[in-house]
């Protein structure tokens, strides 16, 4: 870290003489999608317009500070209007204008045609987390939740961080190349932003309202994007990644989808032991719960509060089911009867009611919250 | 009030109202001490915001987390935005509006004087909610200023007190652009017809309609979310029937409006340095009047601008769009008259100057910015993504500040008889221009990344420039502390040399041609002619 620092303050001296370094990112990533090409290019336009109106003004303007001085004894003259003049420069801007709105016309009306995809990809926000469920085309069916697979030790500075640090999930969205893929995004809370850089999509996901992007990435490969609308304590750790692969191993990666969901179909009316269910809880609550109500238990003081001794975790099991299952209306308690299936969700609860100080040695059966959610 | 008449000649030598103290200033109703508080309210909320902003780019000087928590500095970022605005520019520029409309216009003092003061002691009251809400249970609301709901739903009772002191603040607003109006309709000198009026207050009177249209706007917006939280409604909640995208419709009827709120009087102010200092007259008056009035138009219909990734329909897009980059047109018909202006002038480069030429080639900048984010297909690449940070950063430190800092300079020789420091003062230029561009210029390069605002850590290919940026932050944060010094020195300490009745040779309002310097507890007793 103490490197870094000495790097900064190098990089500051570079950046002040101009010199680049291979680290720094001037522009727009490179696209890989039509759209975003186009986008890509209208930026440069739009740079290169900008550039001449700054040097022609700016030029003028330094031009008569060096020239227009009383220092160097220049004499005011005293015009102070010219109808021609002020016409002709409302006019100039006026055209360069519709010079750059036709192209930008074209292509909001390509990357708003969302008609006739191959595949269609629900996209969910959550608090904080995104959920992919493939609706329509290959890999129907096909349903996970993707969450920030960085290590928490990386983030609070006890473990060096990694390559893809902040930029890497536990399971990515995967998509074939040059097929059309059509997004449906919603939100089950707040307002999240799906955004994926390379593909020129961004779109808000909403909560009780569905809008629609689409991309046909033409390059296989891994691009990455962040949540890009506040959403909450942790907007800045859920992660985008969309994994592009060639037909073939798409088709691979559906079949192997497919028989993960198979294998890990739980028999909702398994009788479950302590141990066990107290252990899949764990897994479930590290990836769930863990960034609200810390993993010892203790929440954070005055925001999110703590389950360990807490009368939920340790009175009557109705309520505590009740929360995990509904939410609490205006906090950011989330509703995980959407999220997770009740054999989660039953694990969970067990694992809150056995852990730390908590002892009240009830298993919760998935039975009991089918039941509840009736 | 028979008091006032039967010592109304002898009144012209009060160097200040009927009480001393602390009482003076919590019962004044003259303009002149009402201005002399909204500018030391405005630089105290500015200090407070800037020191959540360098604990904003503490935490943001390395990845990883360091300093805070992820929502407190969702708290910062949030309330470093709402002081600024409400707290720090808006006041600020109402307290231009009192020092100087009614010395520019020949006026004796504002159409309302005690409504004058209630306007201004609303705002402690509003600001004292907005800070102490970092106190309460949960803190204070982390939603963003924007408080898009339904995040902000979900806040602590913080969230109530900013929608509380958004409303005391709102009022505020409202009462004193009602005094401004009335003001410069009624109490011009003779012969001050609207279209000889200094272009400053040109630039209020249309700023002042602009608020009294659009803040009631945002006391609806955030009545609504306040019964959404608490009143069970459903406004912003689409499982009741309501819709979140209609509360950033709403907000964002005010806060477009808004932006030029805290823009137009830096125009304003801008159009008076200039030619005092290019020693010849503002080129193309009547065209910079409309230009301020097209733009004040304008700021209605394009709202939606900073929504375009909510997914709109396409004759929507376009509609907002086109809307748009018309701004365009009347934005550059005033930086080309303020180049005419110096053209061929007769210039020297006092600090008012060199921050109204500073405030030229930034703001231009952040014009120019804003043209890009207006191409709707490229703001789906930029759209809450730290280019955004850095063009409203560019329109309102590098406009809306420097053009402060421009009028402050240029006019506190006429507010206390004396010169400000102008090595200290041009110091205070070249710090603060450079660290700001050191600050807000690498955010372009970090945005166009694809680095997200409003996060506390990042990932690793942002580092560079994140720490380019807090180290120009200090920067420009230490160098405010000098600005406090130099001011000071001129206003409490009374430091600096005498200034006669008009040290810019330039300036020609009536402020510099009619009244002493300093400028006479009641000026303008006796309505001056204008001819």
């Amino acid at each position: 870290m103490t490197n870094r620092k000495v790097n900064g303050t190098g990089a500051v001296l570079l950046a002040l003489s101009g010199a680049a370094e291979a680290a720094y990112q001037w522009n727009l990533p490179a696209p890989v999608t039509r759209v975003a090409s186009e986008i890509y290019n209208l930026h440069l336009v739009m740079m290169g317009i900008i550039l001449v109106i700054f040097v022609g003004v700016f030029g003028v303007m330094f031009y008569s500070i060096y020239a227009h001085r009383k220092s160097v004894g220049h004499k005011a003259e005293h015009f102070h209007e010219n109808i021609t003049v002020e016409i002709i420069w409302a006019i100039i801007p006026f055209l360069i204008l519709i010079a750059v709105a036709w192209p930008a016309t074209k292509t909001i009306l390509n990357l708003k045609d969302t008609a006739s995809p191959d595949i269609t990809i629900k996209v969910t926000g959550y608090q904080w987390k995104w959920g992919y469920d493939y609706l329509k085309g290959e890999g129907e069916g096909i349903a996970f939740l993707s969450n920030l697979s960085t290590p928490q030790d990386q983030i609070t500075g006890n473990a060096p961080k990694g390559e893809h640090y902040l930029l890497e999930v536990d399971n990515r969205m995967v998509v074939p190349v040059n097929k059309k893929v059509r997004v449906l995004i919603t939100a089950s809370d707040v307002i999240h932003a799906w955004m994926v850089p390379a593909f020129g999509v961004k779109q808000d996901a909403i909560p009780g309202f569905v809008r629609d992007s689409w991309f046909r990435a033409e390059k296989e490969g891994i691009y990455r994007g962040q949540c890009a609308e506040l959403c909450g304590k942790d907007h800045g750790f859920m992660p985008i990644v969309v994994e592009v692969l060639s037909a073939e191993k798409y088709t691979a990666w559906v079949a192997e989808q497919k028989k993960k969901i198979a294998a890990a179909a739980d028999d909702p009316n398994k009788k479950w032991n302590l141990a066990d269910l107290k252990a899949r809880g764990e897994k479930v609550y590290a990836v769930n719960c863990v960034t609200c109500h810390q993993a010892n238990g203790q929440g954070v003081k005055g925001a999110f509060p703590a389950l360990d001794g807490s009368q939920l975790a340790n009175g009557p099991r109705g309520r505590h089911i009740e929360i995990v299952l509904n939410g609490k209306r205006g906090t950011t308690m989330a509703a995980f009867g959407k999220q997770l299936s009740d054999t989660d969700i039953a694990a969970v609860i067990t694992y809150e009611r056995n852990a730390w100080s908590n002892r009240t040695g009830e298993v919760i059966q998935p039975g009991e919250i089918g039941s509840a959610r009736k | 009030m028979s008091a006032v008449i039967d010592s109304g000649h002898a009144r012209d030598e009060h160097a200040q109202g009927p009480y001393g103290g602390i009482m003076r200033w919590i019962t004044t109703t003259n303009h002149k001490d009402i201005g002399t508080l909204y500018l030391w309210f405005s630089f105290t909320m500015f200090l407070v915001g800037g020191t959540l902003a360098l604990a904003i780019r503490a935490e943001l000087f390395q990845p990883g987390l360091q300093f805070w928590h992820p929502e407190f500095f969702n708290q910062l970022t949030t309330m470093h935005g709402l002081i600024m605005v409400f707290g720090a520019i808006m006041p600020a520029f109402v307290g231009f509006a009192n020092w100087q409309v009614p010395m520019m216009i020949g006026a004796p003092d504002m159409a309302f004087a005690r409504l004058n003061n209630w306007s201004f002691w609303l705002l402690p009251v509003g600001a004292l909610l907005l800070v102490g809400s970092f106190f309460v249970p949960g803190g204070a609301t982390a939603a963003g200023w924007t408080i898009y709901a339904p995040l902000s739903t979900q806040m602590g009772p913080g969230m109530d007190f900013a929608i509380f002191a958004l409303h005391i603040m709102g009022a505020s607003s409202i009462m004193g652009s009602i005094n401004i109006i009335t003001t410069i309709l009624n109490m011009r000198a003779p012969g001050m017809t609207l279209i000889r009026m200094p272009l400053f207050v040109w630039t209020w009177l249309i700023t002042a309609y602009l608020l009294i249209a659009v803040m009631p706007v945002l006391a609806g917006a955030i009545t609504m979310l306040l019964a959404d939280r608490h009143f069970g409604t459903s406004f912003f909640n689409a499982a009741g029937g309501g819709d979140p995208v209609m509360f950033q419709h709403i907000f964002w009827f005010f806060g477009h409006p808004e932006v030029y709120i805290m823009i137009l009087p830096g125009f304003g102010i801008i159009s008076q340095v200039i030619p005092a200092f290019s020693r010849k007259p503002l080129f193309g008056y009547s065209s910079m009047v409309y230009a301020t009035a097209s733009i004040a138009i304008l700021s209605f219909i394009v709202w939606a601008h900073h929504m375009f990734t909510v997914g709109m329909p396409t004759a929507g897009i376009l509609f907002f769009m086109y809307a748009t980059v018309l701004i365009a047109v009347p934005t550059g018909v005033k930086v080309f008259n303020w180049l005419t202006t110096m053209w061929r002038g007769s210039m020297s480069f006092e600090t008012p100057m060199l921050f109204a030429v500073g405030f030229i080639f930034v703001f231009t900048m952040g014009g120019f910015t804003g043209l890009i984010l207006a191409i709707m297909p490229i703001d789906i690449q930029l759209q809450d993504t730290y280019y955004v940070v850095a063009h409203f950063h560019y329109v309102l430190v590098a406009g809306s500040l420097f053009s402060l800092f421009a009028g402050f300079y240029f006019w506190v020789p006429k507010w206390t008889g004396r010169m400000y420091d102008e090595t200290l003062g041009k110091w205070h230029f070249w710090l603060s221009m450079i660290f700001f561009n050191v600050t807000f210029f690498p955010m372009h390069f970090l945005g166009l990344a694809g680095m997200p605002r409003r996060i506390p850590d990042y990932a690793l290919q942002f580092a560079e420039f994140n720490e380019i940026a807090s180290i120009g932050a200090f920067g420009f944060g230490l160098s405010q502390i000098l600005f406090l010094w130099i001011t000071l020195k001129v206003t409490v300490f009374g430091r600096g040399e005498k200034a006669g009745q008009r040290p810019w040779e330039g300036a020609d309002t009536l402020e510099w041609t009619h009244l002493p310097s300093p400028a006479p507890y009641h000026s303008f007793h006796e309505q001056p002619v204008v001819g």
